[in-house]
């Protein structure tokens, strides 16, 4: 039953023994020489080596295993960690040698033919694809050679070269446990079947008209006849584009110029692999080598046209240093000429034309499968609503136009979050419970700065709130403070008041506490306000306009 | 003129008053109104307005004006203007809140609008004209906060532009020609006692004029917002499980008052 043993790919596997353990070490920071258990619905999936010196097993339940090793740390499986904690390990391994499939995290298969040749020999191949794993990840791993992926397992499991064509003699020593067909394997043993050459030994039609086609695969697998191809993963695809320009860019039209070409060049990348961007980076350079880079999130996707607006609006703000300021952290560029504003920002303008543009999508998503959801259907419409709103950033800037989005908090002020057109809109907290939150309705008018106002009691002496919430009187009189617009002065009567209720929020951070009460007054002229006050110090929130 | 307004009103509520009341519950219509036009070429708005806008409806193309004291907020006109956007925008429209920076976009949300579908233009500064122009040609509601006046020869361009691309002009302030003025005339708000209770709603009366079809005053009353911050039609005697436990409360905190 040897025949045929040359059609199986040459494989070299590379096993991490008990990969499960060893990532929990990575990620979860578990020390990996104690006795771990890496558990799965209560039974061991894998264990450290300590633990298995204590008697511990892969399938044993937790209480047996504790039973064992009383001191046995256990994590529970978890194989998006795996999965992670891997990801390094196959890029170490591609940085050597092309054509990576990945068996499952722990376990990787590369075709042996390249490095072999590369390296000068089997051994010397596999040692140093372990050595580089070794070196670069930290983890130890077991090279093994083989004709066939599976056969390259069980050589990995034990570290062996397995000589070309003689991997069906390998395998006719191993326990037929290796299959991993739990329920094969029993009916096999109960048929007297203990050891992979004894099921290769039977006759291939019969396996198959007994035992089905997948009993079928497992007796040309325990024969070595694993002619599967590896399938290996391709790299990420490139998708970044790159403009170089000499002479340098130097005024916003021709770069926007430039943009649009690119723009072209990165959707029909993107469309040939079937991808549309959320997301876009956009990098300048300069001759003299400063870098702007700012990243563009989309609602829906970005096509040719919005990604050549982003460009102008970006390098525009650059160019003509009006914009885009940064926040200077040990001299920005090493510019002479930025100017320190007050706020801590720096205003920044180039100093030589663009000599390069990269455009950087990220967030990438199935085309096919994109709707823009968020506005419902897209019909007519919609999109001509979108081309106004399009037109109107273009006339007053990107940060005029703002769509807004309800989030957590408490007052009226904080629950809404303003977003310029086109971004991505995220809300998140509205509907969390807040206590403390008024219930509707809700003012119309919310002032964006607090106005001082004067609350008085019938005495005339400023209402104060002290420390147990208690009104020193019920407030009678509202005045907005002078200055702060037209009706400043004159004393409205309060009619009816309710409150007062109190906000101790951020207490934790001293900086940002916010310790204050609110009241709602009705006023003689039927106008409802919404005021905020600390000590006897009162400012106008909203009004029920 | 507000005393005026009254007056006149007064004056016209006779038989046809019954008859009113009908065509705004869209049950009668005019002969001259062809269906399909009437549909197409206008935009829905909360039944509570309906007996304030010819057609009971917001005609595309038409400009409507919200006067109020807008130096000091506080007469229900923001109210007002979520109110005439809740349906439209509900139903599709996309609208934008042009010049106003103290918009309280929970009320607007409360009141009914979209705010998936509502643009904001906090401060569009001096090329405000523009921008208004541009967002007339693409949406349906385009609502403009103009404190300081507009100047009439402006105002015509702006109407010209709406009329001849089919979306209303909502304005908040004085506008000089605008087909309907609506103006809230009295305001009263229940739930609040001396130190209990809470702003439940308001009862505002909300008087229309204008010109053409809008010439003859209009009036009537309604709950701006109502108990869920929604607009709400008024003239119900319906008493709420809330306002009874208001009155209870009220009665208790005279009576620990007292004794």
């Amino acid at each position: 039953m040897t025949a045929g043993t040359d059609r199986s790919v040459r494989t070299l596997m590379l096993w991490c023994p008990d990969w499960p353990v060893t990532a929990a070490g990575l990620i979860d920071g578990v020390d990996t020489y104690a006795p771990v258990a890496v558990l799965h619905a209560n039974r061991v999936l894998a264990c450290s080596a300590a633990a298995r010196a204590e008697g511990v097993r892969r399938g044993l339940r937790k209480r047996e295993a504790q039973a064992r090793c009383p001191h046995l740390v256990v994590v529970e499986h978890d194989p998006d960690r795996d999965a992670r904690a891997y990801e390094p390990v196959v890029a170490a391994v591609e940085s050597l040698t092309p054509g990576v499939e990945v068996i499952r995290p722990g376990v990787c298969a590369v075709p042996a033919k390249g490095p072999v040749g590369y390296y000068g020999g089997e051994e010397q191949a596999a040692e140093r694809l372990v050595e580089h794993i070794a070196l670069h990840c930290g983890v130890a791993a077991q090279a093994g050679i083989a004709d066939g992926p599976f056969g390259a397992l069980l050589a990995a499991r034990s570290g062996q070269i397995v000589p070309p064509g003689a991997t069906a003699e390998f395998l006719a020593g191993m326990d037929i446990s290796t299959l991993d067909r739990p329920e094969l394997v029993d009916l096999l043993r109960r048929l007297g079947i203990r050891t992979l050459g004894d099921f290769a030994a039977l006759p291939a039609s019969d396996v198959l008209a007994r035992f089905g086609a997948d009993a079928a695969y497992a007796h040309r697998l325990a024969a070595g006849r694993d002619e599967r191809p590896l399938a290996v993963r391709s790299p990420p695809p490139d998708l970044v584009v790159t403009g170089e320009y000499d002479p340098p860019l130097e005024r916003v039209d021709m770069a926007a110029f430039a943009a649009r070409t690119l723009a072209d060049r990165l959707h029909e990348r993107l469309a040939a692999h079937g991808l549309a961007a959320t997301r876009l980076g956009i990098e300048a350079r300069t001759a003299a080598g400063e870098e702007l880079h700012r990243m563009w999130r989309h609602d829906g996707l970005l096509d040719a046209a919005a990604i050549a607006d982003r460009v102008r609006w970006q390098l525009d703000g650059w160019l003509t240093g009006s914009a885009i300021r940064l926040r200077a952290h040990g001299g920005v560029f090493g510019d002479p000429d930025a100017r320190v504003g007050s706020d801590g920002l720096v205003t920044v303008r180039p100093t030589a034309g663009i000599d390069r543009l990269r455009l950087i999508p990220d967030g990438l998503v199935r085309c096919s499968g994109m709707q823009p959801g968020l506005w419902g259907e897209l019909g007519e419409a919609d999109a001509r609503a979108h081309r106004a709103l399009h037109r109107v950033q273009g006339l007053l800037g990107p940060e005029s136009v703002y769509t807004a989005v309800l989030g957590g908090g408490r007052g009226y002020a904080e629950r809404v979050r303003l977003v310029p057109w086109g971004d991505e809109r995220k809300a998140e907290g509205h509907d969390r419970p807040w206590p403390g939150r008024f219930p509707a309705p809700a003012p119309a008018t919310v002032l964006t700065e607090p106005i001082p106002v004067m609350v008085c009691t019938a005495d005339g002496a400023f209402l104060h709130v002290d420390e147990r919430l208690a009104l020193s009187g019920p407030p009678a009189t509202v005045r907005l403070a002078s200055g702060s617009g037209a009706g400043a002065g004159a004393p409205l009567t309060v009619t009816g008041w309710a409150g007062p209720w109190p906000v101790d929020e951020r207490w934790w951070a001293p900086a940002e506490a916010n310790q204050s009460v609110r009241l709602q007054l009705a006023v003689a002229d039927g106008t409802a306000l919404l005021v905020a006050g600390r000590g006897d110090t009162w400012w106008l929130e909203a009004v029920y306009d | 003129m507000n005393s005026s307004i009254v007056s006149r009103l007064d004056r016209r509520d006779g038989p046809l008053a019954s008859l009113e009341k009908l065509r705004a519950a869209g049950l009668v219509r005019r002969a001259s109104d062809r269906v399909d036009q009437a549909v197409e070429r206008s935009l829905p708005v909360v039944p509570a307005l309906r007996p304030l806008l010819p057609g009971g409806c917001l005609r595309r193309g038409s400009t409507v004006a919200i006067s109020g004291r807008t130096a000091i907020p506080g007469t229900g006109a923001t109210s007002l203007l979520l109110a005439l956007l809740a349906e439209a925008s509900a139903a599709g429209s996309w609208c934008a809140v042009v010049g106003l920076p103290r918009l309280g976009v929970v009320a607007a949300v409360e009141a009914g609008v979209v705010i998936e579908r509502l643009a904001l233009l906090p401060h569009p500064g001096p090329e405000w004209v523009d921008a208004v122009g541009a967002l007339i040609d693409g949406l349906d509601i385009v609502a403009v906060g103009v404190p300081g006046g507009v100047a009439p020869r402006l105002a015509a361009r702006i109407m010209a532009r709406a009329r001849q691309r089919g979306s209303v002009l909502v304005v908040l302030g004085a506008w000089p020609g605008a087909d309907v003025t609506l103006q809230v005339t009295a305001a009263t708000w229940h739930g609040l006692g001396a130190g209990v209770g809470r702003l439940r709603r308001r009862e505002v009366e909300v008087v229309a004029s204008g010109r053409g079809a809008a010439a003859r005053l209009r009036r009537t009353r309604l709950w701006l917002p109502g108990p869920s911050g929604a607009p709400m039609a008024g003239e119900t005697n319906h008493v709420s499980i809330d306002d009874y436990r208001d009155r209870v409360h009220r009665m208790d905190a005279h009576q620990r008052r007292a004794s």
